[in-house]
């Protein structure tokens, strides 16, 4: 389902571990049960809280991951190593184990295939996760929409979904992605090798940017310079969607 | 410039969508002091603040601040915003 009504007050609800597969060395994606889980639109995020023995709570938003016609919800989380709450989902959390979710959250930073517009997704880090949501949806339904990913993280090890997006680019069907690498590149890198910057989205960028949507997530400067570039090159400052993820770090 | 330790008005859909029915992410706010029109999404937002504030991204003012007061009870002081304009119920479209 693309568009789900959930009307009422968002609520705290158990979701159950089902399974754990790992991403990178710092990253996870755990697939949950969630009973009369209403379902969720691509881009939304889910907080997630954990509660210590003697009381103490802990909350944090995490992006979902998978397509809205998937079969079950999945978040990739990060491990972030002075964390409250990603060191136990990316390292103790396994199958059965419970813990407290609260979502689907957002109707904004949300794209659902339902303009004709061609979209640019741009990713710092784990802030792909949300961009990911998206282009599964856009696979899973064969949205003929055409849509690019320009996913920037610090080497090779570190990009998620490193496989997965490359079959969908492969295909001949609208999606492409490109990789930006800040730190390493491995021998015959043909991607770029250095931080998003105005003459790479100029690069990036559809022709149709003056009328087309932009998705930006990530560390909170770098959405704030990859936004910044964005209106700069003529994308409408009311359609450059972004969502920050604060101070990890992971694209920069 | 905005601190590297804000996050963004995506950040208040979950607080706030346990207290409303209305998606504040895709809200369309007026601030009381400069008049800019915005979505909640893109407000500045601390929450690591004694409770959760979130600024107009272009003249700073607090549009919202939210507090648990530790006895069950919830304070939201909306009075930086103008109007808030709610297009459908939360998932709705």
């Amino acid at each position: 389902m693309a568009r789900t009504t959930v009307l009422g007050r968002l609520s705290w609800r158990v979701a159950t571990v089902s399974s754990r597969a790992p991403e990178t060395s710092r990253a996870v994606t755990l697939v949950l049960d969630v009973p009369d889980w209403p379902g969720h639109r691509p881009g939304q995020h889910v907080d997630v809280r954990l509660t210590a023995e003697d009381g103490y709570q802990a909350e944090r938003s995490y992006s979902i991951a998978s397509a809205p016609g998937d079969p079950a919800l999945a978040l990739t989380v990060e491990r972030l190593d002075d964390g409250e709450v990603s060191p136990w989902l990316t390292t103790v959390a396994a199958p059965g184990d419970v813990f407290e979710l609260r979502g689907p959250v957002g109707g904004y930073f949300v794209w659902d295939g339902s303009e004709a517009d061609p979209v640019l997704l741009v990713g710092g880090g784990s802030g792909v996760v949300p961009l990911m949501a998206m282009a599964r949806h856009r696979a899973r339904q064969a949205i003929p929409t055409r849509m690019r990913l320009l996913y920037s993280a610090r080497s090779e090890q570190d990009l998620l979904y490193r496989s997965e997006l490359d079959g969908l680019a492969a295909g001949d069907d609208g999606f492409d992605v490109v990789y930006a690498l800040t730190r390493a590149t491995p021998p015959g890198w043909t991607g770029y090798d250095r931080r998003v910057d105005g003459a790479m989205l100029a690069d990036v960028s559809f022709p149709e940017r003056h009328t087309s949507p932009a998705f930006v997530c990530g560390p909170t400067p770098f959405v704030e310079a990859v936004a910044n570039s964005l209106v700069l090159l003529g994308h409408p400052p009311g359609r450059v969607k972004t969502e920050r993820f604060g101070p990890t770090g992971g694209g920069s | 410039m905005t601190s590297a330790s804000a996050l963004d008005g995506n950040a208040l859909g979950g607080p706030l969508g346990e207290l409303f029915t209305f998606d504040i992410t895709s809200a369309v706010a007026t601030c009381a002091g400069c008049g800019r029109r915005s979505p909640g999404a893109a407000w500045v937002v601390f929450v690591d603040a004694p409770g959760i504030v979130a600024r107009c991204a272009q003249c700073e003012r607090v549009q919202l601040r939210l507090v648990n007061d530790g006895t069950g009870r919830t304070w939201v002081d909306l009075s930086g915003i103008e109007t808030l304009e709610i297009a459908a119920p939360r998932g709705g479209a």
